[in-house]
């Protein structure tokens, strides 16, 4: 594990999130009481984030085996969340079964075994047409293709393109060697920041909603301006990486605008169920959904910028 | 108003039951909705739907553990007293409470067996469908245990208790749950109005609990129908709170 890096990225995070903690603290401290609904919220969020930066960080220390369960217990999370708000029937029983006990398990070996071309295909040729296959045997006919397009888009979104994360361990970009755990915080850090500065910067500057019949709370000055942030985020991350700055701050680009067309896709999944909320897991965040719907979308395109052009 | 009794349960039963509400946050991640009433040291009676084994874990897993000692489900003798292994289970680690469903002997009397488990002072979860529901509508009209426990012990609280989900987590004839997230919503305690007529006082019972179900399944109905369109659907509700797409439901049913 390289340490310097790692060591400089804990005391980077702990500093940036006493930081938050601090002028949350003192907002609350300030603000009338009760506090206003989006100052709880705002407390919640920060507190959540301490528990993900220390459970990531610990993974982060057990290298490859810690990194491999972390992300297969949020592809656990996420699956449960998505499939609660599909709808299934008692014929889909064991369909469902084995999406939780065998793809999830199955996925995460190919991973953590380096078996690049199992894990490219298992899920999109695979099991894309055996789930259907065995929906159709059991003959249960009703509302068919909803129900089969529905796993397929649960296992795609949440076991899929999540494992696309540890699977950046797998890369072996010439000169940077031992060091890929820091393509992982690279990639988590621009993102979920890219999260957080979209967020405030809609807060103080949004005015025009991109679509506000998808989502209520993004705003072209949100998306502008964290994203422009973010870049230069990535490009003084670029030690982390065999990027150079330019290179990173592009990179970071990319994997920040496929995060937040995530959140937008995952927007309009939640608008179309009725729901606001994928869960509750995560205190002020929602569920784990809510949490990783960017990364879901930036993790494979970003695995496969580093596997095309750098290895 | 009766006080809860003291707790009633064995090492086995208490072991049991804490066990058994950890496997089911595990599994399903069960959070209690109190919507209408809130956890109390006064003598219930719980009511709820029925379609899984696992109805009455994840009901008793959103309780406190004080509560939970003095909760009994109660069970049908004909099903889970057919062996020894399913009356021990039932009984000695689940303490179930066993009726039979068709009985002719005075000492088999249902009613009799619940009364004497409330007046020790403990809760009961009863499901008044009296089976578990295997067909598409949500709900089966109630058969008459509820309001005869009504009418002999006006003083305990009925609490309707709509759990979700738990009959895609382990439907009927499945051992292996799938887990998926489920929520139990406890609504406003009814009563028995005076001289309410007994099929009224069940169909208003059934009526409230349906009025809690947060996803009623008209989902055919709801996206071919503007009509039916979820309130909570328009982004200002859904701004107003998590909890607002679980009211607005229940004011649309009721």
């Amino acid at each position: 594990m390289p340490m310097h890096e790692t060591l400089i990225l804990v005391v980077g995070l702990a500093a940036v999130l006493t930081t938050a903690s601090l002028v949350a603290g003192i907002l609350s401290w300030r603000a009338p009481k009760p506090l206003s609904s989006t100052l709880v919220n705002l407390n919640q969020r920060i507190n959540a984030w301490w528990v993900m930066v220390v459970a990531i960080t610990v993974a982060f220390f057990f290298g490859r085996s810690g990194m491999t369960i972390l992300f297969a217990l949020i592809s656990f999370a996420a699956l449960r969340e998505f499939v609660t708000l599909t709808h299934s029937r008692r014929s889909d029983h064991w369909v469902l079964l084995g999406m939780f006990g065998i793809i999830i398990p199955f996925q995460y070996w190919l991973v953590w075994t380096a078996w690049y071309g199992l894990f490219t295909i298992f899920i999109p040729v695979y099991c894309f047409l055996l789930m259907p296959a065995i929906t159709a045997l059991h003959g249960d006919t009703e509302r068919f293709l909803e129900r089969v397009s529905a796993q397929q888009w649960a296992v795609m979104i949440s076991v899929y393109c999540v494992s696309h994360v540890p699977a950046l361990l797998t890369l072996d970009v010439p000169g940077f060697e031992g060091r890929n755990l820091l393509l992982i915080a690279f990639l988590i850090i621009t993102v979920q920041g890219s999260d957080v500065l979209q967020y405030i910067f809609g807060k103080l500057f949004g005015r025009h909603l991109m679509s506000p019949k998808v989502s209520p709370s993004k705003t072209w000055e949100g998306l502008v301006g964290g994203l422009v942030t973010s870049s230069l985020l990535g490009a003084l991350l670029s030690f982390l990486t065999p990027f150079s700055p330019v290179q990173a701050a592009a990179v970071a680009f990319i994997a920040c605008l496929m995060g937040f067309l995530g959140g937008l896709v995952a927007s309009a999944i939640k608008r179309d169920q009725g729901v606001k909320d994928w869960g509750h897991l995560i205190e002020g965040h929602g569920g784990m959904m809510d949490r990783a719907d960017s990364l879901v979308f930036a993790a494979p395109v970003f695995f496969h910028t580093v596997r095309y052009f750098w290895t | 108003m009766s006080k809860l009794g003291p707790r009633s349960f064995t090492l086995l039963q208490t072991v049991t039951s804490v066990g058994l509400s950890a496997l089911a946050w595990a599994v399903t991640g069960v959070r209690p909705i109190w919507s209408g009433s809130q956890p109390s040291d006064r003598q219930r009676i719980y009511f709820a739907n029925h379609a899984s084994h696992g109805d009455f874990i994840l009901l008793s897993a959103c309780l406190d553990e004080k509560e939970r000692a003095r909760t009994h489900a109660v069970a049908a003798a004909d099903y889970w007293g057919k062996s020894r292994l399913r009356r021990f289970i039932a009984q000695d680690m689940l303490s179930s409470v066993l009726i039979h469903r068709q009985w002719t002997d005075e000492a088999e009397n249902p009613i009799a067996i619940m009364l004497s488990v409330l007046d020790k002072g403990h809760s009961l979860i009863i499901f008044p469908e009296g089976t578990r529901n295997m067909t598409d509508a949500p709900l089966l009209p109630f058969r008459s245990g509820l309001y005869n426990l009504s009418m002999a012990r006006p003083d305990v609280e009925l609490i309707p208790c709509w759990i979700e989900n738990m009959s895609r987590v382990l439907p009927k004839g499945q051992f292996v749950p799938v887990p998926l997230l489920c929520r139990v919503i406890f609504g406003a305690p009814i009563a028995l109005a005076p001289g309410e007529e007994r099929r009224a006082f069940l169909d208003r019972a059934r009526q409230t609990l349906l009025a809690l179900n947060p996803r009623p399944q008209t989902h055919d109905a709801e996206k071919s129908n503007p009509v039916f369109r979820k309130p909570s659907c328009d982004h200002r509700s859904l701004e107003r709170g998590a909890r607002s797409d679980i009211r607005h439901d229940a004011l649309r049913d009721g």
